[in-house]
């Protein structure tokens, strides 16, 4: 016999119907929770899809580069008992030249010779055509020696740092990209060294990103500031139209707001024509103001204000205007009274407008792409070239990986100095 | 009965007609859109569904083959034949992305010619198979120029004689070429000279010269616009954009071919393409003789195979003769020099590296 009573321990609480109230509460609540799990799953299911997966695809692509082991299965796991000295042994060579030559028959999308010869060519500049030039003329070479018959196609087959390059590139896993993107290589010894300089890029592109980032939200502040205190303090029929005003570019195309930036700013634009008609400058001195640094500020400035301007809005809304006339009664000058009164007060809503627009302007990539022309290019528009162009995807995505832990290191410093919990987006 | 009998054999009969229609089916043409994509409708698939009954789709794309290579690698091909620059038809092939081509299996030219020895040297590809020759060449607009006229890639980067602002495509291919002809190199020996690792300091050394005057242009509509805006004095371009500018717009556009470094842009078929064979029958028929002369009919770009250079007429309004408009001129091949693909792909990752970071300088 099995009584649920029974089992109980004695003297505890239960329903009518004998269960313990533990139990039947746990029951209940465990619905309500399958309820909810049931009503986030879409969510959770998109996040998943949409975030997760991507990025974890492009964390991995990072450092997984299996073309080594790809194209020649059999040299890259020989090549492994080479110690690195003089050149590898003659057997070594006939395993090369035997996976080579599959490999050109073979032709499998992701397992051919020029598949090798674009990673190794990333390594070491200029070396491409070695690959495919040599693939080309294997099929001559029938029978050992190998070695001299190799080096006898080309005289860089002697190179030991060719032969470096392989062993190393035979691993699946690899840093070189993470190096790359940091402008380091690996030299012909193996040690990693500062690319050359004339080759750095990355880095102070980084850098500049986030100088320029920083230089836009503070920008936006400055701008913003006045502005959201207007909106939230002027007459309901005046804040409105103002309203309007901010909201009408925010609901506008991104891409319409930037080439309307280019009618405006190019030498032969509206700017340009009223400083030359109005005679503030002469007409040989019409000002370069787009396609430069200055462009990708003004056009970002711009298209970000509305990220600004909202959070602060919403904050200061919420500030009682007899605070400040309290302060002012209890004999506090203007100036004192907002420094003390008022400004704390908008603190959750700067924080929220400078980490919204802040990180938005890291990974802004349109208008730099049309504006910024010789110097104001951002970091995404690298990793965007890589990812379209050059066809680097494991370079775009050991950037983009970079670029990811430069925005949490940002957030975490922010909670730190804010706390997120003092952030309001309105 | 019979009436019956008659009217079910008829509407079987249609049925089997309107599938016969659809058997002939339809292929996906990918190419670079505007002026150029018009050229290949009227020129190549207008004729060709007008002979075979097999339609075309034209799909527009910016060029590079990251989207061919996104579509094969996860085999779901929905292109079957595209437009491609020498460069990537070659990477492309390298890395097992399209079909290779037979060459004995092209149409003969005009003359009889068999088709290898027809075509310009080194415009056909294991996998590829050239239609036009198109070039880099500069312009300037001929009102806004002054009484003196430049004539050489030198004047180009003379800012101090004609003092203004320059376009250049954003990259280093071909303003290294350019800087190095504008030095004093000539136009055929640029690339054994760009062998010598100083040679590419020396080119971006010229570079830097007019740097500060330069205004950088990435897609090919982008010149023509530069040029009429007055936003540039002279520009780089690709010169069937500049060409119908001045013919179909108007534009006072004067063609420098100084310097010019021409190249080819190939029809290629992705692996796994759905319409393979119809994609192959496309390709041969329009880089036959008479289809490629009569493309030259509508933008100046030059046809690939020899025997086409003698039908080679009039532009469509039926004024302008195209002949010396093409980049295979003899008039306009006096210093001029063929892109080296082989050279651009051993290095223009890191050349690519190294202008970018000259460019944030």
């Amino acid at each position: 016999m099995t009584d649920v009573t029974a089992s109980g321990v004695p003297g505890e609480i239960t329903t009518t119907d004998g269960v313990p109230l533990k139990t039947s509460l746990a029951r209940a609540t465990r619905r309500q929770r399958l309820q909810a799990l049931v009503l986030v799953l879409p969510l959770l299911l998109f996040l998943l899809v949409a975030f997760v997966l991507p990025i974890g695809e492009m964390l991995f692509r990072s450092v997984y580069s299996p073309v080594g082991s790809n194209v020649l299965p059999n040299f890259s796991k020989v090549i492994q008992e080479w110690d690195g000295e003089d050149l590898p042994p003659e057997s070594t060579f006939e395993v090369f030249v035997k996976d080579m030559r599959a490999a050109r028959e073979n032709n499998e999308i992701g397992k051919t010779v020029g598949n090798l010869a674009t990673r190794i060519n990333y390594e070491i500049p200029g070396s491409r055509g070695l690959f495919t030039r040599s693939a080309r003329k294997l099929k001559n070479i029938t029978e050992g020696p190998y070695k001299e018959a190799l080096i006898g196609l080309d005289k860089r087959w002697e190179n030991q740092h060719i032969w470096r390059t392989l062993q190393r590139v035979s691993h699946d896993y690899t840093i070189s990209f993470y190096l790359a993107a940091l402008d380091l290589k690996y030299d012909a010894n193996n040690d990693i060294v500062r690319a050359d300089p004339l080759y750095r890029i990355y880095v102070p592109i980084m850098f500049k990103t986030l100088w320029l980032s920083a230089l836009i939200t503070a920008i936006c502040l400055v701008i913003a500031y006045p502005v959201s205190y207007l909106l939230a303090t002027l007459p309901l029929r005046t804040s409105n139209l103002l309203m309007i005003m901010v909201l009408l570019p925010f609901w506008t195309s991104l891409l319409v707001r930037t080439t309307a930036w280019i009618a405006m700013l190019q030498t032969e634009g509206i700017v340009n024509d009223i400083l030359v008609f109005t005679q503030i400058i002469p007409e040989g001195s019409r000002i370069q103001m787009v396609y430069n640094m200055t462009g990708t500020i003004v056009a970002m400035v711009h298209i970000l204000l509305p990220f600004m301007i909202l959070p602060l809005y919403s904050v200061m809304k919420t500030i009682p205007p007899y605070y400040m006339r309290a302060a002012r009664s209890l004999g506090a000058t203007g100036t004192y009274s907002f420094i003390k009164v008022y400004f704390p007060q908008t603190i959750p809503g700067i924080a929220a407008g400078t980490l919204l627009v802040f990180i938005l302007a890291i990974g802004y990539y349109i208008t730099p792409a049309l504006v910024g022309g010789n110097d104001g290019l951002l970091i995404s528009n690298l990793i965007a070239d890589h990812i379209k162009k050059t066809l680097n995807w494991s370079l775009g995505a050991a950037l983009g990986a970079i670029l990811l832990a430069i925005v949490l290191v940002f957030y975490w410093l922010y909670n730190k100095l804010v706390g997120v919990d003092n952030l309001k987006f309105g | 009965m019979k009436k019956f009998l008659t009217a079910s054999l008829s509407i079987l009969a249609l049925g089997a007609v309107s599938t016969a229609a659809s058997a002939e089916g339809s292929i996906t043409a990918v190419s670079w859109g505007g002026a150029y994509t018009k050229s290949q409708v009227k020129a190549y698939h207008e004729p060709f569904t007008a002979k075979t009954g097999i339609k075309i789709n034209s799909v527009d794309y910016s060029g590079g083959i990251a989207e061919v290579k996104a579509q094969v690698e996860a085999g779901n091909v929905s292109w079957d034949i595209v437009d491609v620059e020498l460069s990537d038809a070659v990477r492309g092939c390298d890395e097992g992305i399209f079909e290779k081509i037979d060459h004995s299996t092209l149409p003969a030219g005009a003359d009889g010619k068999p088709a290898q020895e027809d075509f310009l040297p080194g415009t056909l590809h294991e996998c590829a198979v050239a239609n036009i020759v198109w070039s880099t060449i500069y312009a300037y607009d001929d009102t806004k120029i002054g009484d003196k006229k430049p004539t050489t890639m030198a004047d180009f980067f003379d800012t101090k004689t004609w003092a203004g602002k320059r376009g250049l495509r954003k990259g280093p291919k071909p303003n290294l070429e350019f800087a190095l002809i504008a030095d004093g190199i000539a136009a055929k020996d640029v690339y054994a000279e760009l062998a010598k690792p100083e040679a590419i300091d020396r080119a971006f050394a010229k570079l830097a010269t007019i740097k500060g005057d330069v205004v950088w242009w990435e897609a090919g509509a982008q010149p023509p616009q530069l040029l009429a805006d007055g936003e540039v004095l002279m520009t780089t371009a690709y010169n069937g954009r500049i060409f119908n500018a001045v013919a179909a717009e108007n534009k006072p556009f004067v063609i420098v071919w100084d310097g010019q470094v021409w190249d080819i842009d190939l029809w290629a078929i992705p692996k796994g393409a759905p319409n393979k064979d119809k994609a192959l029958q496309f390709l041969k028929f329009s880089t036959e003789t008479e289809q490629l002369a009569n493309q030259a009919k509508y933008i100046a770009y030059g046809p690939a195979r020899l025997s086409s250079a003698p039908l080679v007429g009039k532009y469509e309004d039926g004024k302008i003769d195209m002949g010396p408009q093409m980049p295979t001129a003899p008039a306009n091949l006096t210093n001029a020099v063929q892109n080296d693909f082989e050279w651009w792909a051993d290095n223009q990752d890191a050349l690519n590296e190294r202008f970018n970071a000259w460019l944030a300088q």
